[in-house]
């Protein structure tokens, strides 16, 4: 039984625009299936609009299904006595670092999470002490939010989330608006979190790189899944993902041509190393 | 330029008065000007002594006092001159048809005193406060108003929230006022009106940006399971320590020396 179980999961978008008449229907979400393990690195591709921050919204509880049923930890999202349970169990972290810190000094936003799950006060600074020291962020505790770099402001509010204790983290895109340092600054933070405190990370990106790390990578179009596996597998079908309008990382791309040129090389290479150990053989 | 402005004017330091509860500190403001307005005569000598004591507490340089009375200068000559001329009296000297009184300059002099020492007391309580810890301090006291259905919690997260946002949004003031100045826009030149009109096209896009992050926020809180006041717990609970207590004294002492005071008409 998975942490997260999707059966047949669809979800419309209505926008309104004049009264009296028909909304306009948007299908962001058609026939999902998924079932995620404890403690997994999952990775979540599409370009634009394809329905994968909808679907993460869908794992917090922040949408409810139109159709079908999503699961976390065995409760259903649609029964609204659950729904702060929900929250607490699968933790969100959004794309713009500035819009989601709420505290004016860091530790304070870091307790914000659990302040609101009525944790007491000395465990709340038990709490904020271990997720700011996992976060790496233990030495900034009595800055200002606004003096950090986006990196430093997504590992706060990565640790804000950590704070609350949950099962499952669902990154929305955390690295879209940072530079390449703040990029890996918090995707480090966040292999560490699956390594070491065994939490269930799921990762929705559109850098092809960040992925490779991943158990398992899903990727999305117009609201589907349509492709599902190891990075190794998924990144091995180089023209359907090209066809999706997706990248694979470079390595991978260099090792697809030299192939496609008649060099002998397995197909699905993901970094650097693997593809001079190729090449040297 | 726009970022060097500073909301709240907190200045850090180490003082009795900075480590002292934010609602000791909202309190004794309170009494102190209570207690301005009551003084006739001699009551000024216990309050100027009261506020030198404070201001040496603080360890604040005098000088950021100072800066609070710039504002009120203009309120402060408006209140002299009327109540030199017009509070009826003995004549000291007479100007065309005007008459500066012996009684008007008194109670000039008392109003001066009054609206100068309330400025400074009310300025040594935010310059020795955070902007948190007063609207921390805010909630708590104002606490008992929930019971008529006053949104007391709801009103200090506004503010704080507020304090929060304050320093983004003028960050990117700044970033939209460079990009239009970029594609030529003026805001520099031209009178008051066209001033104004020039604005505009800085509002609106500031507006949109605005109200976006203000879902942004809206839904990172949801996530993180703010439900409102019910069922919250603090990090940093507002409790009393010995030297609140002491201050709470003190207080007491001052404030029924000048009720005191105004019983036995000094």
């Amino acid at each position: 039984m998975g942490i997260i179980r999707a059966a047949k999961l669809g979800f419309d978008y209505f926008r309104y625009e004049e009264e009296g008449k028909e909304p306009e229907v948007t299908r962001a979400i058609d026939d999902v299936n998924l079932d995620i393990q404890a403690g997994q690195f999952i990775a979540v591709l599409g370009h634009n609009g394809s329905g994968k921050s909808t679907l993460a919204k869908h794992i917090n509880g922040l949408l409810v299904p139109t159709e079908g049923t999503l699961w976390v930890d065995n409760m259903d999202t649609s029964q609204e006595e659950d729904v702060w349970k929900i929250r607490q169990k699968a933790g969100m972290v959004f794309q713009n670092p500035d819009n989601q810190i709420i505290g004016s000094v860091v530790e304070e936003d870091v307790g914000f999470g659990p302040e609101n799950i009525g944790v007491p006060t000395d465990e709340i600074w038990r709490r904020v002490d271990e997720s700011l020291r996992a976060t790496g962020m233990i030495a900034y505790r009595h800055h200002s939010p606004n003096k950090l770099s986006g990196g430093q402001k997504q590992r706060v509010a990565i640790a804000g989330v950590m704070a609350m204790r949950p099962k499952c983290i669902v990154l929305d895109e955390p690295t879209a608006m940072l530079d390449p340092n703040g990029r890996k600054e918090v995707l480090k933070a966040v292999r560490e979190l699956n390594e070491k405190e065994g939490v269930t990370v799921i990762l929705i990106t559109h850098y092809m790189e960040e992925v490779v790390f991943a158990d398992k990578v899903f990727v999305m179009d117009q609201g589907r899944v349509v492709m599902q596996g190891t990075p190794r597998e998924v990144f091995s079908r180089v023209e359907e993902l090209k066809a999706l309008r997706l990248d694979v990382p470079q390595v991978t791309l260099l090792a697809y041509e030299l192939k496609q040129a008649g060099v002998d090389i397995p197909d699905g290479i993901l970094t650097i190393e693997e593809l001079v150990d190729a090449l040297c053989q | 330029m726009i970022r060097d402005i500073t909301i709240g004017q907190y200045y850090p330091a180490d003082s009795v008065l900075h480590r002292l509860d934010p609602r000791v500190k909202f309190v004794g403001t309170l009494a102190y000007i209570v207690s301005l307005f009551l003084f006739q005569s001699w009551g000024y000598i216990l309050g100027t002594l009261f506020l030198v004591c404070m201001i040496v507490l603080s360890k604040v340089p005098f000088k950021f006092m100072v800066k609070g009375l710039k504002s009120i200068v203009i309120l402060l000559m408006i209140t002299l001159v009327f109540n030199m001329l017009f509070t009826p009296g003995e004549a000291v000297l007479t100007i065309w048809k005007l008459h500066i009184t012996k009684e008007g300059l008194i109670l000039a002099g008392r109003m001066g005193i009054r609206l100068i020492f309330l400025i400074i007391g009310a300025s040594i309580m935010t310059l020795t406060t955070t902007p948190n810890q007063l609207t921390d301090g805010l909630e708590t006291l104002l606490g008992p108003l929930k019971k008529i259905h006053v949104p007391v919690h709801e009103i200090a997260m506004v503010m704080s929230i507020a304090l929060r946002f304050i320093p983004i949004l003028l960050d990117e003031t700044d970033k939209i006022m460079k990009a239009q100045m970029a594609r030529g826009a003026d805001f520099e030149s031209g009178n008051l009106m066209q001033k104004v009109k020039n604005m505009v096209p800085l509002l609106v896009p500031l507006f949109i940006s605005a109200f976006r992050r203000a879902n942004d926020l809206a839904l990172a809180m949801e996530a993180r399971c703010y439900h409102g006041e019910e069922g919250r717990t603090q990090m940093k609970p507002l409790v009393y320590k010995m030297r609140d207590y002491i201050a709470y004294g003190i207080l007491a002492v001052y404030f029924g020396t000048s009720i005191l005071g105004v019983i036995f008409g000094f």
